[in-house]
């Protein structure tokens, strides 16, 4: 997915300023950046949720705004912060809207195959016929997760999603996403507000800063003190851990 | 076969007790009407049973149905379990689209005045929801309130026009519900229902993902928009055409789908049948009530549903408010099928 010169604005406040990156096959990327800083808003803008004033979203040789709408939902698939479904639904049940672009509302037997398989994987089996109010926060987001795994698509982007998530749940989280990535070969774009996760975790880092691409790169060449300084205005000291570098501030 | 059984324990349990129930009402009347005297063949029972007690049953049938799944569809499109036809202002629109075909086209056939029902109940509840929308109450029991007082509004400007055109009487019959005057030839909108549910059946999982907002409509390719619209007009025009033909009927569009969303959960096409059974049920259960009261004579349904409904309405009401959307029944077994 290539994106040229993505720009949103708000009235006369632009909230992101002329964006140009890549978002690479088959690796994680992470998006961070202060508060306030776009990120969200370019996450919205690629999911095609929120509606771009400029620029050119190229998705596998085609503006992603001429896509048809069900045959994007079997390439991409969004998540954002769900918080407010009131929905009662079973497990089993959320995660068979996953097949929803494929067969509507008649599953066939390879959609039940792919629900069953995506439960599994997420290790749902216990709560499966539960219904997803009445489980906790991880397991709710385990749910939404299992949800799009069962939506096969190549491209997953997960908005924070280790918000309200305690360290447990959320570094749990964060592991389940580098297996999504690196077992099931699916394209991961995050927005993250804790950089260590993204530092941790994911292949390349795009931070953004007051509406426009700070610094984008491989783990290793954004999370260094000079950069962090720069996007966060914190200072920083870098530490090495399991051949990562990880940040330390406060 | 067990699991069968156990998943459908509700459907079998009112079943049998519809089946039952609608039978009886077929016999409970002014005129004595009993099977014995129908199958010798009396010219008189052949022709009450034929011209006023099977399209009474019928009507009620619909009504149950038509009332509850156009509720169920409201609750989930909205997200709000107290949004339904009462609260949601398309019963009263729908009154007021009668009163304008009656003013404007005094010779309007039945079928005129329905299409003016199904447009205005269209275009109020549109509005309803769309102001719903834009407001984002915080306060889940906003939105009815607004409804209510929403429905109340085109209830007055209705109830003026009558006034200032001496329609008052003409109006009555339909700001009351009731089946006294269900005959052969004079009820039959009220059979549109059943394409429309058939129609809700075929959209349920539309709706679903519908009810669980833009974004996550927007992940799975539904057009949010579209189906919320669409899905509203259909829950207006079932909606509109029981208005028209038996009057408002208040509370069952309300507390029957919640109801069984307590047992069931909110997947549509796992409850919509059940919906649908349990509103007919109430349906009939409280036009017998009405008629065998104070027999010979008949209370309009109304009535009878606005007294159970509304303390039934008031139950719920403390129910949602301690236990937000909490089913009574709190796990569900392993073993189930739920699709």
């Amino acid at each position: 997915m290539k994106i040229r010169n993505l720009t949103k604005k708000y009235d006369e406040n632009v909230v992101v300023d002329s964006a140009n990156f890549e978002i690479p096959q088959g690796k994680i990327l992470s998006l961070i950046g202060p508060n306030g800083a776009g990120k969200s808003t370019v996450m919205g803008m690629i999911s095609r949720l929120i509606a771009r004033d400029a620029g050119i979203i190229d998705f596998d040789g085609k503006d992603i705004s001429r896509w048809k709408d069900r045959e994007l939902s079997k390439r991409l698939a969004i998540l954002t912060q769900q918080n407010s479904i009131q929905m009662r639904l079973t497990v089993r049940e959320l995660v068979a809207f996953g097949r929803f672009p494929y067969s509507g509302s008649h599953l066939n037997e390879e959609d039940q195959a792919i629900i069953d398989r995506s439960i599994k994987y997420m290790e749902l089996e216990e709560m499966e016929h539960c219904f997803i109010d009445e489980l906790s926060g991880g397991q709710r987001q385990r749910a939404y997760i299992a949800m799009v795994i069962a939506q096969d698509t190549d491209y997953v982007l997960l908005d924070e999603p280790t918000n309200n998530l305690d360290i447990y749940h959320a570094s749990n989280m964060m592991k389940m996403v580098r297996k999504l990535c690196d077992e099931l070969g699916k394209t991961v774009v995050l927005v993250l507000h804790e950089i260590n996760y993204a530092a941790f975790y994911s292949d390349y880092i795009c931070a953004f800063v007051g509406g426009k691409i700070e610094k984008i790169g491989t783990v290793n060449e954004v999370m260094t003190k000079e950069n962090l300084y720069e996007i966060y205005n914190v200072d920083f000291e870098i530490m090495e851990i399991e051949g990562k570098p990880l940040s330390i501030y406060y | 076969m067990i699991s069968f059984i156990k998943n459908h324990t509700l459907t079998l349990a009112l079943l049998p007790v519809l089946v039952i129930l609608s039978f009886t009402s077929l016999f409970v009347g002014v005129i004595d009407v009993t099977p014995a005297s129908l199958f010798s063949g009396d010219q008189e029972t052949v022709l009450i049973f034929f011209a006023s007690r099977v399209p009474r049953l019928l009507a009620l049938l619909c009504t149950g149905t038509g009332m509850s799944v156009a509720g169920l569809i409201m609750q989930q499109l909205c997200a709000n379990k107290f949004v339904s036809p009462t609260t949601g202002a398309t019963i009263s629109s729908s009154q007021l689209g009668i009163l304008l075909a009656m003013l404007f086209m005094p010779a309007s056939t039945l079928w005129g005045r329905a299409l003016f029902a199904f447009l205005f109940a269209i275009l109020g509840t549109w509005t309803f929801v769309f102001f719903i929308m834009k407001i984002q109450f915080k306060d889940v029991v906003m939105v009815p309130l607004v409804g209510i007082m929403f429905g109340n509004i085109i209830s007055g400007i209705t109830t003026f026009l009558a006034f200032k055109f001496e329609m008052t009487q003409a109006l009555t019959s339909w700001l009351t519900g009731h089946f006294s005057s269900v005959i052969r030839g004079r009820y039959e909108i009220v059979y549109l229902v059943v394409p429309l549910v058939i129609i809700a059946f075929m959209f349920s999982s539309y709706f679903n993902i519908v009810g669980m907002g833009k974004d996550f409509s927007k992940n799975l390719g539904v057009h949010y928009k579209g189906v919320l619209f669409t899905g509203l007009t259909i829950a207006a025009v079932i909606t509109a055409s029981i208005v028209v033909v038996v009057g408002s009927i208040s509370y069952i569009g309300l507390i029957v789908p919640n109801v069984v969303a307590m047992y069931k959960g909110d997947n549509i096409k796992g409850t919509l049948f059940d919906v649908a059974l349990f509103g007919s049920l109430f349906v009939v259960a409280c036009d017998m009530v009405g008629r065998v009261l104070i027999a010979p004579f008949e209370l309009p349904i109304e009535l009878i549903v606005g007294v159970v409904g509304s303390v039934l309405f008031i139950g719920l009401l403390f129910y949602r408010l301690k236990h937000g959307n909490r089913a009574i029944r709190r796990v569900r077994q392993r073993g189930e099928a739920t699709t």
